[in-house]
Order: C-alpha cells, then sequence, then structure tokens
C-alpha cells in the first residue's frame, strides 16, 4: 500500500519529519506509534517554541513592568488567542488555560455546577464518556442531590437517540458528551444534541479531548457552550489544556480555586475577583507549555484541519480493512463511514490486551491496552479491557501493516 | 529477552488451564482487588484448618497472561501457610515462580495476586510491592536503567 496520500500538498515524509519521536527505535525496529489517543508526540515547533521562550523569555505574567515580564505576558496571551482562534471563539477571554481536559470539566462541575444544579436537577451523561466526563459530575450529584441520566448506545456504537429524547424530556440543567469516543471512534452529531439540549432548556458540555486534534472545530457553529481540550493529545505538551465557554456563562461562575491572579482586590475582610479569563486562572499558570500547545495548534493550522480529517478518515479506514482480515479479531465500534475516525479498539480471542500490547511492543508497535478510562462502556461492550490503535497526523499506512504483522505473532504465541 | 520467553509454556498453561480457578463453597478469607492500569480483577477465597492454616485456596477473575498465571502459580504454594506467613510472602517468591524477567510496566499483573492473597490475609488492602527502581531513562547521570 502507498502511504496516505490526501492532497498534493500533503506529505507524510515532511510531516513525520517534524516529529523528533517518531525517528526513535523501539525492539531495535523504528518505534510505530499508535497510541496517539492516550497521548500524541510532541510536535518540533512546539518544543523549539518552549525551548525559545525558556532560554530568552521566561518570567512571570501580569506581574511585572519589566521587560521579560512584558514579554512573557504577551507571549502567553498570544497563545490565548492562538487556541481561542483554533476553536472558533469569538472572543479570547471565553479562553481559560487549565492543565487538561479533566481539569477543564471539573472547573465547569465545581464553578457553574455548585452555582447552578441543586437537588432534583437531573444532568445527562453517555455511557461512552472518558472518566474525566463522569466523575465531576457524579461529584457535582452527591454534593447536590443531582441525579444523573444515561444514554447508551446501540450495537454499532452509535448513541441511541430515543434514550437521549428521553433524557431530555425529563427538564435536564446539562448535557455532557464527548464529541469523539476515545474508544469507539464514533463522531457525535454535537450540533445536533446541542440544539436539542438548548430546546429543553440545558447547557451543553463538550468533551473535546480526542476531536480537538483531529477535525475542525467552531464551537459557534456547533452551538456549544463549554468545550474542554487538552494540549497533549494535540501535539502540544502535557500539563496544559483548555476549556473554552460562552462569555456571558463565564462572567456570571463564581472562581474554581482561589489565589494570586484571579482577584480584583484581596482586604483582610475578603476578596473580590477578577474578570473571566483570570478570575478562573489562580496562581502562575503553565507559561510554557501554554506556548507549546499554541505553536503545536499553529503548525497544525497551518496543514489544515480538513488535511487532519481526511488523512484521520483514510488511515482508520485502512485499519479497519486490514483489522479485518485477522483471524478471531473483533472490532468494537461503527463500520468505516466518514463519522467513524479512530482510534479502533480490538480484542483478540483468547489473548488479553495487555499480552497483546506487550508482544507488539516487540516489533515496535506501541498500542494502549486496558479500559481506556471508560468503565462504564467496557460493561456494556461486555469486555474487561481491549487493546487500541489511535492514530496521529503522521500515522503511515505501513504503520498498520506491521500492526497485523504482530498480531499474527501474538496468535502464533498464544494458540501455538 | 526474546518474546517465547516471557509467554513461555509454563505461562500459557496457566493462563489457559489455571490451577485452583473458581469460588471456594466453604471460605474463612477473602478478598477481591483490581489492577487500576488494566482493570483486571481478581477475587481469592482462603479456607483455614483448625491450627489457622490455609487448607484450601482458589481464585477467581479476568486477567492477562502474566497476572492469571502469577496467581495461578501463587496459589499452588499456599496450603499450610498461616496468616502471618501469608502477609510475609515476598515479591521474589512470585517473580522465581514465573520464573520470567517482568519489566517495570508489567510488575502490577504479577503482584496482583500476592496483594489479593495478602489483603485477604489482613482483612484490608495490603500494599502494591515496590515496582523496582524509577528515574529519567536519558540522564546520563543514572546506570542501570
Amino acid at each position: 500500500m502507498e502511504p496516505a496520500a490526501t492532497t498534493p500538498s500533503f506529505s507524510i515524509d515532511r510531516i513525520r519529519a517534524s516529529f523528533p519521536a517518531l525517528e526513535r527505535e523501539v525492539g531495535g525496529k523504528p518505534v510505530a506509534y499508535l497510541d496517539s489517543g492516550a497521548s500524541s508526540q510532541r510536535a518540533l515547533a512546539s518544543i523549539e517554541a518552549v525551548d525559545r521562550y525558556e532560554r530568552r523569555h521566561h518570567a512571570n505574567v501580569h506581574r511585572g513592568s519589566h521587560t521579560m515580564s512584558a514579554e512573557a505576558t504577551a507571549a502567553y496571551e498570544g497563545a490565548r488567542a492562538t487556541v481561542a482562534d483554533h476553536l472558533g471563539a469569538a472572543d479570547r477571554r471565553e479562553l481559560i488555560f487549565v492543565r487538561n481536559a479533566t481539569e477543564a470539566i471539573n472547573l465547569v462541575a465545581r464553578a457553574w455546577g455548585d452555582a447552578n444544579i441543586g437537588s432534583g436537577d437531573r444532568i445527562v451523561l453517555t455511557i461512552m464518556e472518558h472518566h474525566s466526563n463522569i466523575v465531576p459530575w457524579q461529584q457535582l450529584a452527591e454534593r447536590t442531590g443531582a441525579v444523573i441520566d444515561w444514554v447508551g448506545v446501540d450495537q454499532l456504537g452509535c448513541l441511541l437517540e430515543s434514550e437521549l429524547d428521553a433524557a431530555l424530556a425529563r427538564g435536564p440543567k446539562l448535557v455532557a458528551v464527548t464529541h469523539l469516543s476515545n474508544v469507539l471512534g464514533t463522531l457525535n452529531p454535537i450540533a445536533e444534541i446541542a440544539a436539542k439540549a438548548h430546546a429543553v432548556g440545558a447547557l451543553i458540555l463538550i468533551d473535546g479531548a480526542q476531536a480537538a486534534a483531529k477535525i475542525p472545530v467552531d464551537v459557534g457553529e456547533l452551538g456549544v457552550d463549554f468545550y474542554a481540550i487538552t494540549g497533549h493529545k494535540i501535539y502540544g505538551p502535557t500539563g496544559i489544556g483548555a476549556l473554552w465557554a460562552r462569555l456571558e456563562l463565564l462572567k456570571e461562575m463564581p472562581p474554581f480555586l482561589g489565589g494570586g491572579s484571579m482577584i480584583r482586590k484581596v482586604t483582610t475582610a475578603g476578596s473580590t475577583y477578577a474578570d473571566p479569563p483570570a478570575r478562573f486562572e489562580a496562581g502562575t499558570p503553565a507559561i510554557s507549555q501554554a506556548i507549546g500547545l499554541a505553536a503545536a495548534i499553529r503548525w497544525l493550522d497551518g496543514l489544515g484541519m480538513e488535511v487532519a480529517r481526511a488523512h484521520e478518515r483514510e488511515i482508520t479506514a485502512y485499519a479497519m480493512s486490514s483489522l479485518a482480515e485477522v483471524p478471531d479479531l473483533r472490532i468494537f465500534g461503527p463500520p468505516a463511514s466518514p463519522e467513524r475516525l479512530g482510534p479502533v479498539s480490538f480484542q483478540l480471542e483468547g489473548i488479553h490486551g495487555h499480552d497483546v500490547a506487550e508482544i507488539l511492543d516487540r516489533h515496535g508497535v506501541a498500542v494502549r491496552s486496558g479500559h481506556h478510562c471508560a468503565h462504564p462502556l467496557m460493561e456494556h461492550l461486555g469486555v474487561p479491557a481491549t487493546a487500541r490503535a489511535s492514530f496521529g497526523i503522521y500515522t503511515t499506512d505501513e504503520e498498520i501493516d506491521r500492526l497485523v504483522i504482530g498480531l499474527a505473532d501474538a496468535r502464533r504465541i498464544f494458540n501455538g | 529477552m526474546v518474546m517465547d520467553e516471557l509467554y513461555r509454556d509454563q505461562i500459557l498453561e496457566h493462563y489457559k488451564r489455571p490451577h485452583n480457578f473458581g469460588r471456594l463453597e466453604d471460605f474463612d478469607l477473602d478478598y477481591e482487588d483490581t489492577n487500576p492500569l488494566c482493570g483486571d480483577e481478581q477475587h481469592v477465597y482462603i479456607k483455614l484448618d483448625e491450627d489457622g492454616r490455609v487448607s484450601d485456596v482458589s481464585f477467581e477473575g479476568q486477567g492477562c497472561a502474566i497476572s492469571t498465571a502469577a496467581t495461578s502459580l501463587l496459589t499452588d504454594e499456599l496450603e499450610g501457610l498461616t496468616r502471618e506467613e501469608l502477609i510475609r510472602i515476598p515479591k521474589e517468591e512470585v517473580l522465581e515462580l514465573l520464573g520470567i524477567q517482568i519489566s517495570a510496566t508489567r510488575m502490577k499483573c504479577a503482584m496482583l495476586g500476592v496483594k489479593v492473597v495478602k489483603s485477604a490475609a489482613l482483612g484490608e488492602p495490603a500494599d502494591w510491592e515496590d515496582e523496582g527502581r524509577q528515574g529519567d531513562p536519558s540522564d546520563p547521570s543514572r546506570s542501570g536503567l
């Protein structure tokens, strides 16, 4: 098979050269990194931006009138604008830097949730959510006496519209749903769900941790209220993520964490709080990481999100057709379609995902195994664990071929 | 290490046909725990005789080849031990029973069974065994990684 050639300008070799870690070897072979759904490799542009900043411009932000602090502040606020633009935000003040998507969702659950959710109020979740979009809501429900309604998935792994409609008919305050399942690769119809949620007076939060690196996201077009992303799944650093929220919601929300930077005035009698976004960014932020995230996003946007989506579709379709040839292999999630992206989760009959991953590692093929932080979905699928191949902008057909060879070896070892 | 050494016949045999697998009808101690990294679950049942020594033991659950084989091998060795002796089973004994080199990433797989056995004996969660030396793999001042 030829490497995926999405458009004439899409050179997989040039893209791979932008990711230094792809040059390394594992088990004596070039690494076939099929674990970008857990964490993508870091773009050279991001590594270099962090390096430049840390070598020359670092100081604390928003605190000094000296040159280096002004430079650091400009870089940090420039990063905010880049990430806000990437998500189609109308105003850069709508973009709050956090540690990761998990923290973004916790921020909403604490700051918005505690102020707006009361006993008997309903929250709608789906069983394909990552634990990061389950546990904060369960904690909120425990604090407030709210009730969670679950939307299941059909046999293909798509949300059950009838269950969504039934849950919405109960008049929830919030719907929290993933844009792209981290196990099934299901791309959910967010604009449609958002319109339905708003029609019953609910707000809607989207976990965009998987989607943001793979498809164009425009929060305005989607018509959502909160959108959470993380940096390390979009070719940037760990320790940085972002929450986008509509400005009028942020203006009404109380702070999340208290401390420096988030105040207007502190007296011994009490404190008043800064406007968004500062109100939600207590303490010295992850300046280097924000700059690294913005550089990764600029690099990706330079390529174009349509190109990224086309590549993801092609590599997913190729992986699914290749894995379908492996005997005794079950693939989870919807069949190939434009709304079916990676990851591709699978189970080899009689071989635990952990052992599959270990054997693949000896072939230099990196996949994740386990429950993928999605216990409710695993229970629904009736499996304790799966192996999962997930892709990035740099994934090649040849790497998928090596996955298939490694799986044949796993079958040989276990079945003789 | 060649791969077939990790998944050598003894390990695969215990994975496919684990010893002492199932639930004891009559037991004095039991405990269930999971490997938080992968979700593997094991439940151990222990019957004690009048001297307080293990007279029967079984386990059930779902796991990978390493965790299943480790617990299968371990449960073969427990008869006659007291609760105090169960609590003091050294990590090295499990590794010796497995007879293969276990990497840091698989150490929890290998140690799930002994953790559950110790927890059953203690009546409360036992600590995980030490996973070995950790550190920056590229740090030139470190050796032995």
